[in-house]
């Protein structure tokens, strides 16, 4: 993407609150990640994880704070920021009704994709699904369907992915060949990635660095080299006050 | 204590505008003693246009400024609104039935319009206890708030055209009112004007102490 | 030109999907043609009270027809979070609403384009003017201007099919008084010039809901 962003931070978070009518969902979170890094968010239902993707998203506004993604502003840029984002949930986004060819032609125009054609079949190769790409999407399994939910959100080449439970219904064979496809980025260079997820020792071995969310705040951050798993479970049950 | 002398003046007003109305105010010739039902109705149905100018109001700055207080102000209004919409149509109806012999006259293009204002009040009520996500009920009241109030124009122009009449460009389009009635109805008006603003300022309180109440109670739940 | 690019890449998606299960279209054709047939023993299919209550019977049809079908509009859109996958795309949130605006039309017309016929055969009426079809397409247009910002709305509420009605019915009245009322001179074959008021009545509501839910629909759907 641009060389003026290359020398900042891939994303960088200063106070953000997100409140739903009364209820605050995020309380202060400030958060800085490099550009290549890999962060993984853990925490217990409820503690604002998914907030906190769709606000890096541009799905909610910030209700206050700052949220700069590859030096843009979310608030002035949102539309820019959009296409260096690829958005993995456990939704998928896609239309049942048509085929998975045609949900990968559609967001492709919506995301100006040039030569469509051929970038709908390299991404169908690249999440092994081009055997599948003519039948509908609701005749898929749920696996399948996730498979080609992570196509359409690298269609566009975006430099940052969100993966907000972006495992579901994966088997253990592909969650790791689809993941080496979501971190390589076009040049070799290894993509930003934030994922969220309930699997400790999974999430504990695909990260940099791991953050262990709470009621709306970071609890505790920490990198991978100061930490083993048996320290993450530790602070996990220490931060959450939940035995595992 | 703006408010306390508010609800003087709104008293005084209010037995200022009886008095106009039963003892100064001559009786109509045609229509006779229930022609005084008209210096209730017109005020009503003011009120009911001048409630839903208030939501207009309170929605587009809700909107644009996501402030709470002009939620406050635009759900307090379309509270206080349907009640006053509500006396409108049972005054109308009163007023139909000795001059037209029915208790509900399609024909009266004020009449029809006041009904139509009711179910747009009704739907800008009910859209925010239907909407499941809490907070998002406010927005979306606002958005029927502005739309509906968009609407009241045409309402009022094709309510009036349907039956073959002119629109009514203005409330008092009798011509040839007699000048103390004339006096009595603006008395009457300025006087429900006054109470209206006093209720709803009321209203607008009574829910800033609700949202208080429920935070504390947050609060306290929170600590226990 | 982007902007158009993209509207007509939603209306192109929702045309195909419709294409394929044609479930809009089936069953709210399905549902006005049994309107019809039950106004045909509600009132008597007599000449003189199908001239009297036929432009009525037209709209009543196509305006519960309307909320039938702008009522799906926006569940599919829910139905896997698909509305998120459109808001992270990189466009204002306008391009959404223009092109569902244009989907849920071409869907409405071609319902009424069968129905306006069948209409016109069962009760032996001069339907196939070009005022009529005329004021067909123009009160169809400001339907879905109104019917598509509640879609919208509709979908994140609880009991959504039931919300619809009551939000949209109550603001299309006036369209509705104005349809009945051109739609009854037109059928009984007066000209252009004499459909006023109420075509200028019905191009005004056009116009201004139009451009008021193309500015106020961004509220709807973000948070
Ligand atoms: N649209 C919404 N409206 C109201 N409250 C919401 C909304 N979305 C989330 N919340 C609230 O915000 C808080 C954080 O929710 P969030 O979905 O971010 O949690 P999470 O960490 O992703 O949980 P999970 O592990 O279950 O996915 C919760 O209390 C939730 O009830
Ligand atoms: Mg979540």
């Amino acid at each position: 993407m641009g060389q003026e962003a290359s020398q900042s931070s891939a994303i960088e978070v200063r106070g953000l609150t997100k409140s739903f009518g009364d209820r605050l969902a995020l309380k202060g979170v400030s958060l800085t990640i490099a550009r290549g890094e890999s962060v993984v968010i853990f925490g217990p239902n409820g503690a604002g994880k998914t907030t906190l993707v769709k606000v890096l998203a541009t799905i909610l506004k910030p209700t206050s704070g700052r949220v700069l993604i590859n030096a843009l502003e979310v608030k002035s840029s949102a539309e820019a920021i959009r296409r260096h984002i690829g958005v993995v949930t456990h939704q998928t986004f896609l239309y049942g009704n048509l085929t998975a060819y045609e949900n990968l032609d559609f967001y492709a125009r919506m995301f100006d994709v040039p030569r469509r054609r051929e970038r709908v079949q390299e991404v169908a190769a690249l999440v092994g699904m081009t055997s599948r790409l003519h039948d509908r999407v609701s005749t898929l399994s749920r696996g399948m369907q996730q498979r080609i939910s992570i196509a359409r959100a690298l269609l566009h080449k975006p430099g940052i992915m969100l993966l907000d439970e972006a495992e579901t219904g994966l088997d253990p064979q592909a969650t790791g060949l689809l993941w080496s496809a979501m971190r390589t980025g076009e040049n070799g260079e290894p993509r930003t990635i934030i994922l969220t997820t309930h699997n400790l020792e999974r999430g504990f071995a695909l990260c940099d660095r791991l953050l262990i969310m709470g009621q709306g705040k970071i609890l505790y951050e920490a990198s991978r080299q100061v930490l083993d798993l048996t320290g993450l479970i530790e602070a996990y049950q220490h931060c959450t006050g939940v035995r595992i | 204590m703006k408010r306390l002398i508010l609800w003087g003046l709104g008293l005084v007003l209010m037995f200022l505008a009886l008095y106009l109305v039963f003892l100064y105010a001559p009786i109509e010739k045609v229509m006779g003693i229930v022609q005084k039902n008209f210096y209730l109705m017109v005020p009503m149905g003011w009120l009911s246009l001048l409630s839903y100018f208030v939501i207009f109001i309170g929605s587009i700055f809700y909107l644009t400024k996501r402030d709470r207080k002009w939620d406050d102000l635009a759900y307090s209004a379309a509270e206080v609104g349907i009640i006053f919409t509500s006396l409108a149509l049972m005054v109308g109806s009163i007023w139909a039935r000795p001059i037209w012999g029915v208790w509900w006259a399609w024909e009266e293009p004020r009449l029809t319009t006041t009904l139509v204002l009711w179910f747009i009040y009704l739907a800008c009520l009910l859209v925010r206890s239907l909407t499941v996500e809490e907070g998002r009920g406010a927005t979306f009241a606002a958005v029927v708030g502005v739309i509906g109030f968009i609407d009241i124009p045409f309402v009022i122009l094709s309510t009036s055209l349907w039956r073959g009449m002119h629109p009514p460009l203005i409330i008092f389009e009798e011509g040839g009112l007699d000048p103390r009635m004339r006096l009595t109805l603006m008395l009457s008006i300025v006087a429900y004007t006054v109470l209206y603003v006093v209720i709803l300022m009321q209203r607008v309180a009574i829910r800033r102490d609700e949202a208080e109440v429920k935070k504390l109670k947050g609060l306290v739940s929170q600590e226990s | 030109m982007s902007f158009w690019s993209k509207v007509i890449a939603i209306t192109r998606k929702d045309a195909l999907s419709e294409l394929r299960t044609k479930e809009i279209i089936s069953a709210v054709l399905v549902f006005a043609l049994l309107v019809i047939l039950i106004f045909n023993f509600a009132f008597g299919a007599r000449p003189e009270a199908v001239d009297l209550v036929a432009s009525g019977m037209l709209w009543v049809t196509f305006a519960f027809a309307g909320v039938l079908s702008l009522n799906r509009a926006f569940i599919v859109e829910k139905e896997d979070n698909c509305l998120d996958g459109l808001l992270i795309c990189p466009m204002s949130r306008e391009v959404i609403y223009v092109g569902k605006v244009l989907a849920s039309l071409l869907f409405m017309l071609i319902v009424e384009a069968i129905a306006l016929p069948v209409f016109a055969l069962l009760f032996n009426l001069p339907v196939l003017t070009a005022q009529l079809i005329g004021i067909t397409v123009l009160v169809t247009i400001g339907f879905v201007a109104v019917g598509t910002l509640f879609s919208a709305l509709a979908v994140n509420t609880k009991a959504r099919e039931m919300v619809l009605p009551i939000l949209f019915l109550p603001i299309v009245i006036p369209l509705i008084v104005a349809a009945v009322k051109a739609s009854e001179l037109a059928l009984a074959g007066k000209s252009w010039g004499e459909l006023y008021p109420w075509l200028p009545i019905i191009i005004s509501f056009d116009v201004i809901f139009l451009v008021v839910a193309y500015l106020i629909f961004a509220f709807i759907v973000e948070e």
